[in-house]
């Protein structure tokens, strides 16, 4: 390789600079604060799996629903509900602004899935 | 961008009141009231089977009202957008005996057919050339018969819509949702780069409900299974002459005419 | 060797410098297009593919003609065409590459494109279109890279290198047959539905390809010191001659199969296109302009003499790719949509948005060729030491 001791060292660089979110964890905790449905205290699933899988949870309802045709979940209690982000998530976590753009918007997340699917069940905007 | 949004969703209302004020009752009340209940699980307990969904449509008893009131049904509940360019979205649609029937070249039809208006939907065809051709199964056929559309695949490379013989698919050229009247809540609506179309009321199905054009045609259409020869729609082909719209395409359309 | 890129005459760069503004201009246009959706373009419901997917047409047809300087080189050791031969290989990745721009642009949701790898379907041609385009376009770099080096280098060409040129050979057909059986095996559109629709694809390829081709080497001979040789571009224009006769042949039977069973399905697109329907015209000036240059290229390319003159050589190869281009890159595509499925006709034709990001993706195409025979001359010219 023509000019190794220069490309070598700038290519180690570049990796260090890039992945530096990965092995630069911060010391401050992440804190958002959400909106949470008043009328409502249990998610279809405890708040840890609701944290951290909500979209491995959604994205496995879209392909039941919309491929397989299934419309029931039944969650780890054995409560039934329909599967549907607007009609079944939002009828509770009514303002999305303070729910699902909070995290989203800081973490830097754009989902699609209000290209499509309404804010809300109850009509109007 | 939001306020212009807006601004078209206002001229897209006054125009829909100007144009359809005669039309607007005629929609039945159960389809779009105000304030609808989202569906439960409960919902989903009874829903309709069938091994092979097929529609027989009356023609005879339709007249501009009827089809009228049908269209709306479906497009009102399905958020279907009314966009007034040849770049438009239509699930549900009106065309003379000409246009719905090309391949019968006949001459000096009988005058009560020659005037007639048949509704045209998707086929829900055996052999579905859009699925045939679609690279990334994104319309897919079910075991039922019904002709699927999942619009988070769909690449929007429209080889489905060259592949319709029946002009059933429509692409979204715009992002829809301005020239969408009046939004269900409770169904999404679509966005901009994919290709839809009629889906049989796959959703309604799964509730124990008729498709809502079926609904909203009080008995001028029938729904079932075309493989229970107990079932309507079988009943109807046997006692009535029915034709299907191009079947020398050999997609085995799943949709009958009485003429 | 891409060093030879980067170093060049004020008018290498002023080339490079105006192909790239065409593509920023026509870039901005792209953007219009992404955040209002394929609505500027003057596609319809029903007519539902236009010019882009026309322009894809022909240049896969375009990529697949290089075969017609690899096949005599490598199958009749007919040596020649040893100095065109690389150029006609980049040409092909040029092509290619366009071909996979006018997709891209073509698509209404490209964030998604990757679609068509992660969820494979065989039955869709499409799937297979795209795995023989990017199959065709590693195996044009591979062999047209490595024959290049050695040719730098003065050592013989790697022993794996012509099982991979034979296969290309193959695959060129390949490219073009998979185009065509996109169209042909749609039930409802006449215009496509013809067992000939891949051999007429080969045959306007086989003529068009290779004298575009022709056309910009000629180009080259003027801006440079390169020298293809006479024989070269008589045995090229000798081929150019007998593919064009074989296309417009198939044209023929086309028509007749067409009028002569006088079924409408078949004869609606043809008079769509030559005189009319339901009173959309606006393609008929363009298909008699197309037949009075096809016919026009061929008198003069079917005399010997005349095609062997230099002098007239380039205009009856203008008249040829014009002509042919007509064919495909607007007639094609609207006349299967014509009638529609309601048995009414929608007129198309592109937007100015359309024409500036298919500019954008023919200066691409043409930025990528301007480098690699940039690269490709100047290695010649340092090896004969001109």
């Amino acid at each position: 390789m023509y000019h190794a001791k220069y490309i070598i060292p700038a290519l180690l660089v570049f990796l260090a600079v890039v992945t530096f979110p990965f092995w630069a964890k911060g010391k401050a905790v992440y804190r958002v604060e959400l909106k949470l449905p008043a009328n409502q205290t249990e998610c279809i699933e405890d708040t840890e799996t609701m944290r951290t899988s909500h979209m491995q949870i959604l994205d496995h309802w879209r392909d039941k629903v919309v491929r397989e045709g299934e419309r029931v979940y039944t969650n780890a209690k054995g409560v039934k509900y329909s599967m549907s982000l607007t009609n079944t998530c939002m009828s509770c976590h009514s303002d999305k602004e303070k729910f699902c753009d909070k995290c989203h918007n800081s973490v830097g997340v754009a989902p699609y899935c209000w290209n499509c699917h309404l804010t809300t069940p109850k009509g109007g905007k | 961008m939001d306020k212009t949004r807006r601004t078209i969703l206002k001229l897209a209302g006054a125009s829909a009141l100007g144009l359809g004020t005669g039309s607007l009752g005629l929609l039945g009340k159960g389809i779009a009231s105000a304030a609808p209940t989202p569906p439960t699980a409960a919902n989903y307990n009874s829903p309709l089977h069938a091994k092979r969904w097929a529609m027989v449509i009356d023609t005879k008893k339709f007249d501009d009202a009827l089809l009228q009131k049908c269209v709306k049904a479906c497009h009102t509940i399905h958020n279907v957008p009314d966009i007034p360019t040849r770049q438009n979205i239509k699930w549900l649609f009106t065309g003379d005996y000409e246009e719905t029937f090309p391949t019968e070249h006949n001459h000096f039809v009988a005058e009560k057919v020659e005037h007639r208006k048949f509704l045209m939907l998707c086929n829900h065809c055996t052999e579905p050339p859009c699925v045939r051709v679609c690279p990334t199964k994104a319309t897919f056929k079910r075991e039922d018969g019904l002709v699927m559309m999942d619009y988070h695949r769909c690449i929007g490379c429209r080889y489905c819509m060259a592949g319709c013989p029946y002009g059933a698919r429509s692409f979204n050229f715009m992002d829809p949702r301005p020239y969408i009247k009046e939004q269900n809540p409770l169904f999404p609506t679509r966005t901009r780069g994919v290709v839809e179309k009629c889906t049989f009321c796959v959703e309604r199905l799964a509730q124990g409900l008729m498709p809502a054009c079926v609904e909203a045609a009080d008995g001028a259409i029938f729904f079932g299974d075309l493989e229970d020869p107990g079932s309507e729609v079988r009943k109807a082909l046997r006692e009535n002459f029915a034709i299907r719209r191009k079947p020398d395409a050999g997609t085995q359309p799943g949709v009958y005419y009485i003429i | 060797m891409l060093e030879k890129a980067l170093r060049g005459s004020p008018r290498y760069w002023g080339l490079l410098f105006v192909l790239a503004a065409a593509i920023g201009l026509g870039f901005g246009f792209y953007l219009y297009q992404l955040s209002y959706g394929l609505t500027v373009t003057g596609m319809s419901r029903d007519v539902s593919w236009g010019f882009y997917i026309a322009q894809f047409t022909y240049l896969v047809g375009v990529a697949a003609s290089a075969v017609m300087l690899v096949l005599p080189y490598y199958f009749h050791h007919f040596k020649a065409f040893s100095k065109m031969i690389i150029l006609g290989e980049f040409l092909a990745i040029a092509a290619v590459t366009m071909c996979l721009g006018f997709i891209v642009v073509d698509i209404g949701q490209p964030q998604r494109m990757l679609n068509v790898i992660l969820f494979p379907t065989p039955n869709s041609v499409l799937f297979w279109d795209m795995l023989v385009l990017n199959g065709y376009l590693v195996l044009n770099l591979v062999i047209g890279w490595t024959s290049l080096q050695c040719y730098k280098k003065d050592v013989p060409p790697p022993s794996w290198i012509k099982p991979l040129v034979y296969l290309s050979i193959m695959w060129a057909f390949s490219i073009h047959t998979v185009t065509a059986f996109l169209y042909a095996g749609l039930p409802g559109r006449h215009y496509w539905l013809t067992a000939i629709m891949a051999a007429r694809f080969l045959a306007s390829a086989f003529c068009s390809g290779p004298s575009l081709l022709l056309l910009l080497i000629m180009f080259l001979r003027k801006l440079t010191k390169f020298e293809p040789g006479k024989e070269a571009i008589q045995a090229l224009a000798t081929i150019i001659t007998y593919a064009m006769c074989v296309n417009v042949f198939f044209v023929l039977l086309e028509m007749f199969t067409a009028f002569y069973s006088n079924i409408p399905g078949e004869t609606d697109p043809m008079v769509f296109l030559f005189s009319g329907l339901d009173g959309v015209n606006n393609l008929v000036p363009f298909m008699w302009t197309a037949v009075v240059l096809g016919l026009g290229s061929l008198a003069l390319l079917i005399p010997v003499k005349i095609r062997y003159n230099q002098n007239v050589l380039p205009y009856a190869l203008i008249m040829l790719v014009i002509g042919t281009w007509i064919d495909k890159g607007m007639a094609l595509i609207v006349a299967g949509f014509t009638p529609n499925p309601f048995e009414k006709v929608t007129s198309y034709m592109p937007t100015i948005p359309e024409l500036m990001i298919t500019l954008m993706v023919y200066s691409i195409g043409a930025l990528v060729l301007t480098v690699l025979w940039k690269i490709a001359t100047s290695i010649r010219m340092e090896k004969e030491g001109v």
